[in-house]
């Protein structure tokens, strides 16, 4: 009897699902037991997201970070290219565009999340791509280049609405490339940068934040924290713009970078049982399992998993999901196996990064990864930024295709790390 | 962990002020901690105080300002106008639960 798993996306979380379901169907496959895997999207094009960071300081190349979804899939996978109308939860069936009706026996959500611009009052407004720009879709983060490249001097202010967001880190790396970028100009000194961040930190988590505000510091990166953007005005009398905060406080610019509210995709909401209020599917954060039904699992941005939404963490879920759907269609019971592993690298500026990596219980802390002689956590080298350049080509020709990377392993290793307080990593 | 006496009874802390035993609050140290803010409470106020402490009992944490917005019946700017102080943050303390994760 054929069995049939559905998933919705095909970007990171859902291509390197597919493709592990792929090979453990391959090499596992019961004689009477066939699986089809199909992937829906609205659209054949595979952004590798953490090179959106680059494309406003012109550090990245359309050509090879946009590539064909299908291509990225096995080609036994079938690919859809249409829009998902809504997910019948009662009858396991995924309607899409033009009422065409795909049924499964396991059901994927893995269509991450999306920029809720509307949400926030004048952002796409007066000055919208004009002195305000995100540069979180490719658009933006395009138009954006021009306009650093025209910017002469003034303030440029880095803001981010409201948590969640995908890669908390983005922004800050955001300042520090800025900082960079200005300083290669020629032009730093006429640049005022400030960061604006809902936190009441640089990060959320207190050993980073204390490392990550002792950089803005040393970089000339002014931070200012609690700020709740009720407003986006973008171009006011003064021929500036400003933002107004819910608590009355007003933040002046000249060019505005605005991280926009995330939310969960549109047809989760359409779909009855299925999403929470920001339209994010409440899933297990160990099984990845959903609570909206059994057969139903989510992965990556899409989740509302207590951890950050980033690539790394939809890389160490992916061996937990698709052993979970695996049992799950066996009849078996589930694996809590994913521990909120969670890494990444934090570009620095002027060919240097650091690398943070914690999960639901350890935060980032300084050391080294993944065991005492490997690269440094929580400080600045050349080498990870190299592997943060590298991570590309790690991306398209391991990760999606659901291999595992070797020497990092789905759970947080503990080796290499230093137990220590915030003072201690201040001074 | 601190301690603090509260209506007569001995409440447990974090370094913030948020209860770290939920179970602990009543009705009556909300407005206890309240009187101390400087906040007369209103229905509207408990309007907020009691959907934090159903959200937290459903979900295991509290909501953020955004979620109170959605879902409380309280708009954002009514709810900076009851909490100057930032919504969710204040309403969690005085609901006794933990301040909300907001994200990671």
């Amino acid at each position: 009897m054929t069995k049939r798993i559905v998933i919705l996306g095909g970007g990171t979380g859902g291509t390197l699902c597919a493709n592990r379901l792929h090979r453990h169907y391959r090499s596992h496959r019961a004689d009477d037991q066939r699986v089809e895997i199909v992937v829906v999207d609205q659209d054949n094009h595979h952004v590798y997201q953490p090179a959106l960071l680059f494309v406003p300081f012109g550090l990245a190349n359309r050509q090879e970070f946009v590539r064909p979804r299908v291509a990225q899939l096995h080609h036994d996978i079938e690919f859809i290219e249409a829009s998902i109308d809504r997910v019948d939860l009662h009858r396991d069936t995924v309607v899409l565009e033009g009422d065409r009706e795909l049924t499964y026996d396991a059901l994927v959500i893995a269509t991450g999340a999306m920029l809720a611009v509307d949400e926030t009052p004048g952002l796409t407004g007066p000055g919208w791509n004009e002195n305000v720009f995100t540069f979180y879709d490719l658009a933006g983060a395009t138009a954006l280049e021009s306009a650093l490249d025209a910017f002469e001097g003034g303030k440029l202010l880095v803001n981010v609405v409201d948590m969640p967001i995908k890669c908390p880190v983005a922004p800050l790396e955001f300042c520090f490339l800025a900082d960079w970028f200005f300083t290669e100009r020629g032009i730093r000194d006429k640049v005022d940068i400030t960061y604006a961040t809902p936190l009441d930190g640089a990060f959320t988590k207190p050993v980073a934040a204390a490392t990550l505000s002792g950089l803005l510091a040393e970089k000339g990166i002014n931070l200012i924290t609690e700020f709740n953007t009720g407003e986006v005005v973008g171009n006011d009398a003064a021929g500036g713009g400003h933002l107004v905060g819910y608590d009355g406080r007003e933040i002046p610019f000249d060019l505005a970078v605005v991280v926009p509210l995330h939310s969960g995709a549109d047809y989760v909401g359409r779909s009855t049982g299925l999403g929470d209020e920001l339209n994010f599917v409440p899933t297990d954060p160990h099984t990845m399992q959903s609570s909206a039904k059994g057969n139903v699992f989510a992965i990556g941005d899409a989740t509302n998993v207590p951890i950050s939404k980033a690539g790394s963490v939809t890389h160490f879920e992916g061996e937990a999901i698709v052993g979970n759907i695996v049992r799950y269609l066996n009849h078996e019971p589930l694996d809590e196996s994913y521990d909120g592993h969670a890494n990444c690298f934090i570009e620095t500026g002027f060919g240097k990064a650091l690398m943070i990596d914690f999960n639901y219980d350890t935060e980032p802390l300084p050391g080294h990864f993944p065991t005492a002689v490997g690269v440094p956590l929580l400080k600045e080298s050349r080498v990870n930024h190299l592997g943060k350049l590298m991570f590309q080509w790690v991306y398209w020709h391991a990760l999606l295709q659901g291999r595992d990377i070797p020497g990092i392993g789905a759970d947080m290793p503990e080796h290499g790390k230093t137990t220590t307080t915030n003072e201690e990593v201040l001074v | 962990m601190t301690t603090k006496t509260m209506t007569g009874v001995e409440v447990r802390l974090n370094p913030e002020g948020f209860f770290e035993d939920p179970s602990q609050w009543t009705r009556e140290m909300a407005t206890e901690m309240a009187t101390a803010d400087g906040l007369a409470l209103t229905d509207k106020h408990w309007q907020v105080i009691e959907f934090m402490r159903r959200e937290f009992t459903e979900k295991g944490t509290g909501p953020t300002v955004r979620v109170l917005g959605k879902a409380s019946g309280v708009s954002i700017k009514e709810l900076y106008e009851l909490f100057p102080k930032g919504p969710a943050k204040t309403a969690a303390r005085l609901a006794g639960i933990p301040k909300p994760k907001g994200c990671i």
